[in-house]
């Protein structure tokens, strides 16, 4: 479930990633990543409305896998 | 934070202030072996947060031990403006041939410290002031060269203190402006300061406020006198609003969304940034509005702390709408601040377009918060409306 303000859609093989998925972790300022008991990736769904748009999950990983949303500027 | 007056006066005898003999009472009998102890008669003074004492009938005489004991009793119970009585102050008393003011306060217009001082003490500053002006000096005081007693001596005189009262005086003005300095006081109050019959001057009333931000600083004191780290010592109570409020802010290190106080009135306020919340709540207040809180933002608090804030404001009884208004803000971001007061209201039933009078916090990121706010059709203005402006566009939308 997207936030109020905020999505953030990561590719399935970014999120199956255990690397990727722990560095989305390190990298995000307000803790929107997490991972699974496996390594994989999970979002918290509570935090995507702290979104700061710093871009840095979009830089940590391959082009285009992290898609960050202001659904505030969707119609 | 207010200091009782039992710790005013520790503070005041550690840097050698006169002051009479002297314990403090929690039961009767302690009253009673004070009383003892320090022989005579005495005065007998409740400890409260509060003034008012003497005409809340706190303040009693006893020329015996026994009559001591009964007045502890009787002052215990005693509530002054809301306050209880934490204990009970036994001291000398004193015999007074005359009665002086002085206290040092911030002035918030000068920026500085400013001395007061009256020959006639014992009674309302205030009053004096206004009744006779010629009997109070005012003098600011630097913060950056090193205190000088000469000015102590230019307050004293400026009352027509002269000779040997005014040679007594001096060196205790000048301690206690050196107090307010080294323990960042916001206040230091003797009243009366009293000449004696035998010419000698004692601190018969004192108190003392410290800046809040200050008391990690002077936490040696502090623990020395007793004064615990979860004491708040404001003038009243918290209600259960401002305790929730303390709540919100303790609940995220990021930012400030707190130091709510609760008012009576309708507009519910989310405020703050570099003083913005006393300016925009006098502005309001100009306006004829009626402020339903104070409260303080800044800092960039996350997205749910604001929230929270936002969503306990809203649920204040007789809130109808909120104004959220803010000085031009550079650590705090337009858009969080816009995402928590819109999710406050729709997570409290309301509509955001509705609930919120004005959105006026131009700087960081508003470009990003104002698309936000037109989503929800909530009316924004950016730094070319005054924060008085606002403030007057928020009451005009009140019923």
């Amino acid at each position: 479930m997207a936030g109020m303000f905020i999505d953030v859609v990561v590719a399935p093989e970014v999120a199956k990633d255990k690397d990727l998925a722990a560095k989305l972790t390190e990298v995000c300022p307000v803790a929107i990543f997490a991972v699974n008991g496996n390594g994989t990736l999970k979002i918290a769904e509570e935090n995507l409305d702290e979104c700061v748009l710093c871009d840095l999950c979009i830089e940590a990983a391959p082009s285009g896998s992290v898609q960050v949303k202001k659904l505030y500027e969707t119609e | 934070m207010r200091f009782y007056e039992y710790e005013s006066k520790e503070l005041f005898a550690r840097h050698g202030l006169p002051l009479g003999q002297r314990a403090v009472a929690e039961s009767a009998d302690q009253a009673r072996q004070a009383a003892a102890d320090i022989g005579g008669s005495v005065v007998l003074k409740s400890q409260v947060l509060s003034g008012g004492r003497m005409k809340a009938g706190a303040v009693k005489f006893a020329d015996t031990p026994d009559e001591a004991a009964a007045h502890f009793d009787a002052i215990m119970p005693i509530v002054v403006n809301g306050q209880n009585a934490r204990s009970v102050l036994v001291e000398s008393k004193s015999p007074i041939a005359k009665e002086y003011y002085v206290g040092i306060t911030w002035d918030g217009r000068r920026k500085l410290p400013v001395l007061i001082f009256s020959d006639m003490g014992g009674i309302d500053i205030e009053e004096v002031a206004e009744t006779h002006p010629e009997h109070v000096s005012k003098t600011h005081i630097s913060t950056i060269l090193p205190f000088s007693p000469r000015v102590a001596k230019e307050a004293i005189g400026a009352v027509g203190v002269t000779g040997s009262e005014l040679n007594r005086l001096t060196p205790i003005i000048s301690t206690l402006v050196e107090i307010f300095l080294h323990y960042d006081l916001t206040l230091a109050e003797i009243n009366p300061l009293a000449q004696l019959e035998n010419g000698k001057f004692i601190v018969l009333d004192g108190h003392v406020d410290m800046e809040a931000e200050a008391r990690d600083k002077h936490k040696a004191l502090l623990d020395d006198l007793g004064i615990q780290p979860e004491e708040t010592r404001q003038a009243r109570p918290p209600t259960d609003f401002e305790i929730k409020g303390a709540q919100v802010d303790a609940s995220d290190h990021r930012g400030v969304a707190g130091n709510v106080v609760g008012f009576d009135g309708n507009l519910g306020l989310v405020i703050g940034a570099g003083g913005g919340s006393l300016t925009l709540f006098d502005a309001v207040r100009k306006h004829g509005g009626k402020p339903a809180n104070y409260c303080e933002i800044g800092g960039n608090p996350s997205v749910k702390k604001a929230k929270e804030l936002t969503k306990l404001i809203l649920s204040k009884p007789g809130v109808e709408k909120i104004a959220v208004m803010m000085n031009v803000v550079s650590n705090t971001r337009v858009d969080i601040v816009a995402r928590a007061v819109i999710k406050g209201c729709i997570e409290s039933g309301r509509d955001p377009a509705e609930t919120i009078a004005i959105f006026r916090i131009p700087g960081s990121w508003e470009d990003e918060g104002f698309k936000i706010l037109k989503k929800y059709n909530v009316e924004f203005c950016d730094r070319s409306v005054s924060m008085y402006e606002a403030a007057g566009r928020a009451v005009a939308k009140m019923s």
